[in-house]
């Protein structure tokens, strides 16, 4: 789509698109290519020698025990938010939109949790089900006799960043399940009504086949969120531990940079990391414009 | 309301209450703790009531942070988030508004690679390229300061294409009929453009407060002092790996200092945040 109308001007034009531009360039352009140059080089921690190598990098990371783990538990934990993220969003989202009553009040209620900041959300899951002091660790060893520690065990780990994860991102797909459910005619369901089709019946047969669309997108935002912007969630609960059961790819990225100073590899991971969000990205696009289309 | 079925309705009330429940629980049981003293939070089970210790820890922490970890005021770490917070929200808002509208009233050579440009940034997160762009705002001695927190977070694909989209299905004949009035494109800018833009700037702006406000990875690699602790920083710094030298009670008060502001800004500006959420993402 072209504008008919324009405005002419040799300079004014790149005047308006210089901020933007100089900050992209600065800041993303520039940092990415160093970070494609920096994976096809090894350099010591003091940066006195640097070496070409190659692709060597990747090929280390790929016969790398823990980067294959990292990607095992960034599959299961991007799986997990997202089933459980989107399964109790969409449930909760059907429920709401039946309701008359109340149902702004709800809205409000379950909508919030979006402005939560993931490293708080992650303090308030870990003071929770703190193994010494959380109450629901204490309730869980008191009344179900099962013991918690995610300190120790890996599994329970995973679970606990999966739920403050999860937790932080129900606001987000209710909204959209919402505005998905209240977008279908009225006059479908009541046919259906009138035909003699059970709630369930009508959920199956029409609101889940017409919702489908937002189900797709929610979830590819959801894989990138968990991916990404789950960042600071690992970092303030658990750290990647106990023995990186919760050490998802953005967090290796990040702790062998900065922490290990392996730069070569830790610029490799963020390569095809970048890798990843293309394709992610690709994959929205291409469906973001069937759906214009339509 | 397509039938009547009183059962299914008390249902589908209790699951919402149920679910409302559940997402409060983590944020009361917050409010709890920064009641509370120290000692009685750290008994486990802790008590389900408030405290009376509201005041004091509130005040503690907003003015002298925790006593044994760090001493950094939580007031002045609420002022660098505020900061960072409207400088990404304006910042972002201003530089998108303004390529935006000369990707779509102009037509100038490298305008495709422009806006090519400005989409790869969609691509590529914070997370990613974490490395390099730390090293480059270390080089432009950038760090412990306001402009390295937000400059490299300001560049956004996002608000660029909600605004060129939005200027594309403003009418042609406005455009014309103010050159026919010999304004010049500045003039229609400021004019025309801006009040139009209203709405799209105050659901963008709520979207990209919160944004702001919540950064963590980006923060917590520029800022050394403690002078510059971002709120979301300031609760990390505070907790060591004991939980007995923890102290919770003002943990949490400052956890609950850094949800208020962007919490507060969802439920009374939710029509803006519900716009912004669901075209941002369009």
């Amino acid at each position: 789509m072209e504008k008919r109308a324009r405005f002419r001007s040799l300079w004014l034009p790149y005047a308006l698109v210089a901020p933007q531009i100089l900050i992209t360039l600065v800041f993303f352009i520039w940092p990415a290519t160093q970070a494609l140059w920096q994976s096809l080089l090894i350099q010591d921690a003091f940066g006195t020698s640097v070496e070409f190598v190659g692709l060597a990098n990747f090929a280390e990371l790929l016969n790398d025990p823990y980067y294959l783990k990292s990607f095992r538990v960034t599959a299961v934990f991007s799986i997990a938010v997202a089933f459980f993220g989107i399964s109790i969003a969409l449930l909760l989202a059907v429920m709401a939109d039946r309701v008359v009553k109340g149902s702004a009040f709800y809205k409000t209620m379950l909508i919030w949790p979006y402005a939560v900041a993931p490293a708080v959300a992650a303090v308030l899951w870990l003071f929770m089900f703190s193994p010494s002091i959380g109450i629901i660790a204490w309730s869980l060893k008191h009344w179900f006799g099962y013991e918690w520690n995610h300190l120790l065990r890996g599994d329970q780990a995973l679970w606990l960043v999966v739920g403050a994860a999860v937790w932080k991102q129900i606001s987000y797909n209710f909204l959209f399940f919402l505005a998905g459910l209240q977008a279908i005619p009225k006059s479908l369901i009541e046919a259906a009504a009138i035909d003699g089709a059970g709630p369930l019946r009508r959920f199956v047969g029409i609101i889940l086949p017409l919702l489908s669309p937002t189900l797709f997108f929610l979830l590819v935002v959801n894989m990138v969120y968990a991916f990404f912007d789950t960042f600071a969630i690992i970092d303030a609960s658990t750290q990647g531990g106990p023995i990186k059961a919760t050490e998802i790819l953005v967090f290796k990225v990040f702790n062998d940079g900065f922490r290990g100073l392996d730069l070569g590899g830790s610029a490799a991971q963020s390569v095809i990391l970048m890798g990843i969000v293309i394709a992610l990205t690709v994959i929205q696009f291409k469906f973001v414009e069937k759906k214009v289309h339509y | 309301m397509v039938e009547r079925r009183p059962w299914l309705d008390a249902f589908c009330h209790l699951l919402l209450i149920l679910g409302v429940l559940v997402v409060s629980f983590p944020v009361y049981l917050t409010f709890i703790a920064s009641t509370q003293t120290a000692e009685a939070v750290v008994q486990a089970p802790m008590s389900l009531l408030p405290g009376g210790h509201l005041l004091e820890n509130y005040a503690q922490v907003l003015a002298h942070g925790t006593e044994t970890q760090s001493s950094a005021p939580v007031g002045r770490m609420m002022l660098n988030s505020l900061v960072m917070a409207l400088a990404i929200a304006i910042g972002k808002i201003a530089i998108s508004l303004l390529s935006a509208f000369a990707i779509v009233y102009f037509r100038f050579p490298m305008r495709q690679l422009f806006f090519w440009m400005v989409f790869l940034t969609l691509m590529l997160p914070v997370e990613v390229r974490i490395m390099p762009t730390y090293k480059i705002v270390a080089d432009l001695g950038l760090l412990d300061s306001y402009a390295g927190l937000t400059l490299p977070l300001i560049a956004s694909a996002t608000a660029t294409f909600l605004f060129r989209q939005f200027f594309l299905t403003i009418p042609d004949e406005l455009a014309e009929a103010a050159r026919i009035d010999g304004a010049g494109p500045m003039r229609f800018f400021v004019d025309i453009i801006l009040p139009l833009s209203r709405t799209n700037i105050a659901a963008l702006f709520v979207i990209l407060f919160i944004y702001g406000w919540n950064q963590y990875l980006w923060p917590l690699l520029v800022t050394t002092q403690e002078n510059m602790y971002t709120t979301v920083i300031g609760i990390k710094r505070m907790m060591t790996s004991g939980d007995a030298a923890t102290e919770w009670n003002l943990v949490m008060a400052t956890a609950m200092l850094a949800m208020l502001p962007p919490v507060l800004v969802v439920i009374f500006m939710q029509r803006w945040f519900v716009k912004g959420l669901v075209e941002t993402e369009k």
